[in-house]
């Protein structure tokens, strides 16, 4: 094991994190949230929920540095590493925080991958603040990053994208599209008017999410030759480890809120984690949370300290991560009783946000195929 | 090749380690060890496995990094080191397992100078083996109700009572004993003894497990005598003493030595080198992929436990001292479950060839090792047992009980 021992959570790092930390806690995250949530409620009757971005929180969050963070410095960046991303990713699980800053981090490390000059410019201009989204998905979803059902070519880009988060809050999609040499990403601008965008009504509260459609979209190539697919190869790791981070702070919200909520409860004249059958469960969510979070502190050290063991760490992580989210938002709800079912419980705001994120950059299964070809 | 982490010393220690493991691994035993030291009933296994742990520890692998007045080597932060390679060289493990795991944490917790300075040389050495008489026929999980009694007479204790489970008790010369001083004051009526067992007032009978081995015994103590000198803490301090030692027990302590043979890694890497030699169904079961999954399901718990144990050392990332520790007997004990129950069905049918069937793969390993996973999620306070603790003492649930 060639990762340093603290995981390379050095003195600045940890710093971050409790700033950021602290700046959420101020925020309220899901306080906040809720009244964009009113009258969006029923799926049959309600209106459709609009896209939540809290341009405010954002904006702090472009004063604090944190969404250059990644950027390298010769892009005007803080020219930090995955570990340091990885502490604000655990951040934005646990105050299951509707940001861009998630997609920014996941782009800076995909672009960091790609030689070009064009490549470099948007790294600058994301520096700026420039706020971008990843399109990388065809309809069916496909867990390998680069399947994509969207084509390159005379210069401009056809057919359409799914599931790109945070669609509605970017300025600009890196999109992976099909060329002549193989998968190349591309650099449109979302309110191109050849840009259709089709927000989807998803089950997640925190993210927004649509189906984006090309209709002959004239785009800046971000990659030459077909290195697209390299570059998301590369960037994987990162990927994976950035969404399993998210997945771990927030089950670590869920295991929190589940014990205070055993605590405070009373039936049959004790409180409810007096009782085997609660506190048990409860247990077995710290475990699940400490072993996706030990993994993906290693998974981050290993992309920034030991590259060549990087893939395996971070399948090994998203693995765990991908069965906790189900496993601890699955207790979560059915230990909270009643309560923990109603739309008025921030326990189902945190179970969505973790259902959709065990499926982003493929689930625990796909992960664990993908590690057996490396043992 | 060393760890990069390492300070100069702790490399060229860890270099040391290596040379010598490998220049003095021993050769093997005629007839086979069992495959943990509290399996071990054959006296010529004894002899073997003994003089082994004393030459490790004049190596300096063993109780590096305790002052050289208990017997130490006087080092600094090399026994997690020599630990990791004890554990990796394929050598065999320790006998003196509860002695280094158990009794040596107790004394230096809080045993008097002069208990330290007797009894933790020998623990070192091998030369006396310590057995646990904690449990007893009625109390189990709920230790505390223990019953065995203690009567003070002039410098001496009486012990009458029976214990039960007690690993080694046919081969020890001492005992960590637990009896009771006062029947009316459930925890603080309990007090902590070093009992010599080489007395006309202790019997050891040996009890058999369902793997048919044995390695446990029954202990019967009738009027057992106790210098006074040899109780560790105050009287009445017993339930706080064995706290220190289960702790230990269950992971958390400092650890002045390997005492399992193979790490769970090495055994996980058996499990998958299992699947790749093995074909049914015209393939290898490895490229079964429901199976492939559930192999390595349990390899990623694996990994994670070895990453749980860095992690609960860096105090920015632990969530609390002793909620990884905590975790430590409880994961492990069922990550070997699960991965030898998936080592069975890797083999089907064959796994029902048990230890002594010439056909049996691994001479009945499988079958075998799986029997005695129970051990760890039963002994040292069960898996439910466990899941209280973290739940009252991590995340402070109320008390079951």
């Amino acid at each position: 094991m060639t990762t340093p021992k603290d995981f390379g959570f050095d003195d600045d790092i940890n710093m971050l994190k409790d700033t950021y930390a602290k700046f959420l806690l101020e925020q309220k995250t899901t306080e906040s949230l809720r009244p964009s949530l009113k009258g969006t409620e029923d799926p049959y009757h309600g209106s459709p929920r609009p896209a939540y971005f809290d341009t405010q929180n954002w904006q702090k969050t472009v004063e604090l540095g944190m969404h250059a963070v990644a950027i390298p410095e010769a892009q005007g960046g803080i020219g930090m590493g995955l570990v340091a991303a990885t502490a604000l990713a655990e951040e934005i699980g646990r105050y299951a925080l509707p940001t861009p800053l998630s997609n920014n981090l996941l782009a800076a490390f995909i672009l960091r991958q790609a030689p070009t000059d064009s490549a470099k410019q948007l790294l600058e201009d994301m520096a700026s603040g420039l706020c971008a989204a990843l399109a990388l998905y065809g309809e069916d979803g496909s867990l390998e990053a680069d399947s994509t059902d969207v084509q390159f070519s005379d210069g401009k880009l056809l057919g359409s994208a799914w599931y790109v988060t945070d669609a509605q809050k970017c300025d600009v999609l890196i999109v992976a599209a099909q060329c002549q040499d193989g998968i190349d990403l591309f650099r449109v601008n979302r309110t191109d008017p050849t840009v259709e965008l089709s927000p989807d009504r998803i089950v997640d509260l925190t993210r927004d999410q649509a189906r984006v459609a090309f209709h002959a979209t004239d785009a800046e190539p971000l990659t030459e030759q077909g290195q697209g697919s390299r570059c998301l190869n590369l960037a994987l790791p990162a990927l994976l480890t950035l969404t399993a981070a998210d997945i771990a702070g927030a089950a670590e919200w869920q295991l929190q809120a589940t014990a205070d909520y055993a605590k405070v409860r009373h039936q049959f004249d004790h409180p409810l984690g007096f009782f085997q059958a609660v506190k048990h469960p409860i247990v077995d969510m710290m475990i699940a949370t400490d072993e996706t979070r030990s993994l993906v502190y290693q998974a981050a050290a290993a992309f920034d300290f030991d590259p060549d063991d990087a893939a395996r760490c971070a399948h090994l992580a998203k693995s765990s991560a991908s069965d906790t989210a189900e496993f601890c938002a699955n207790r979560s709800t059915q230990l909270h009783g009643g309560i923990g079912f109603t739309w008025e419980a921030d326990v189902q705001i945190y179970h969505k946000r973790q259902m959709h994120s065990q499926f982003m950059f493929g689930d625990g299964v796909w992960q664990r195929a993908k590690l057996a070809e490396l043992l | 090749m060393s760890d990069k982490t390492l300070t100069p010393e702790q490399a060229e220690f860890q270099d040391f380690c290596r040379a010598w493991l490998q220049e003095n691994k021993p050769a093997p035993h005629p007839t086979p060890l069992p495959q943990a030291a509290y399996e071990v009933t054959d006296p010529s296994h004894l002899t073997y496995l003994t003089e082994w742990q004393a030459k490790c520890y004049e190596a300096g692998l063993i109780a590096s990094d305790l002052p050289k007045q208990y017997g130490g080597h006087g080092m600094t932060d090399c026994q997690q080191i020599a630990s990791n390679e004890v554990r990796s060289a394929g050598v065999p493990y320790f006998i003196n397992w509860i002695g280094l795991g158990m009794a040596v944490p107790t004394l230096l917790e809080c045993g008097t100078e002069a208990q330290k300075e007797t009894f933790l040389p020998p623990i070192f050495s091998a030369e006396h083996i310590w057995c646990q008489g904690f449990s007893e026929p009625g109390a189990g999980s709920d230790l505390a109700s223990l019953q065995a009694s203690a009567v003070k007479e002039g410098d001496q204790w009486i012990i009458n009572g029976s214990k039960v489970w007690t690993s080694l008790g046919h081969f020890a010369q001492y005992m960590l004993l637990l009896a009771r001083q006062d029947k009316n004051d459930k925890y603080g009526g309990i007090t902590y003894f070093l009992a010599p067992m080489d007395q006309p007032g202790i019997t050891v009978k040996p009890i058999h497990k369902m793997t048919g081995e044995s390695g446990f015994n029954e202990v019967f103590l009738d009027n057992a005598i106790v210098g006074d000198h040899l109780r560790v803490g105050n009287v009445g301090d017993g339930w706080k003493v064995a706290m220190a030692t289960l702790t230990s027990e269950r992971g958390a302590g400092v650890g002045v030595g390997a005492v399992v043979g193979e790490s769970p890694m090495a055994v996980m890497q058996q499990v998958i080198q299992l699947a790749k030699d093995t074909r049914r169904n015209g393939q290898r079961v490895w490229d079964d992929p429901v199976w492939r999954d559930r192999i390595v399901k349990v390899y990623e718990r694996t990994e994670a436990s070895l990453y749980n144990g860095r992690r609960a050392r860096v105090k920015a990332l632990n969530g609390g001292a002793m909620r990884i520790p905590l975790q430590g007997k409880l994961t492990g004990s069922e990550i070997s479950q699960s991965l030898h129950q998936i080592a069975l069905g890797i083999l089907g049918l064959k796994s029902s060839l048990y230890v002594g069937d010439e056909h049996a793969p691994a001479n009945g390993k499988w079958p075998l090792g799986y029997m005695n996973t129970y051990t760890g999620t039963i002994s040292g306070g069960s898996s439910e047992i466990q899941r209280n603790i973290l739940g009252e003492r991590v995340l402070g649930l109320a008390k079951s009980k």
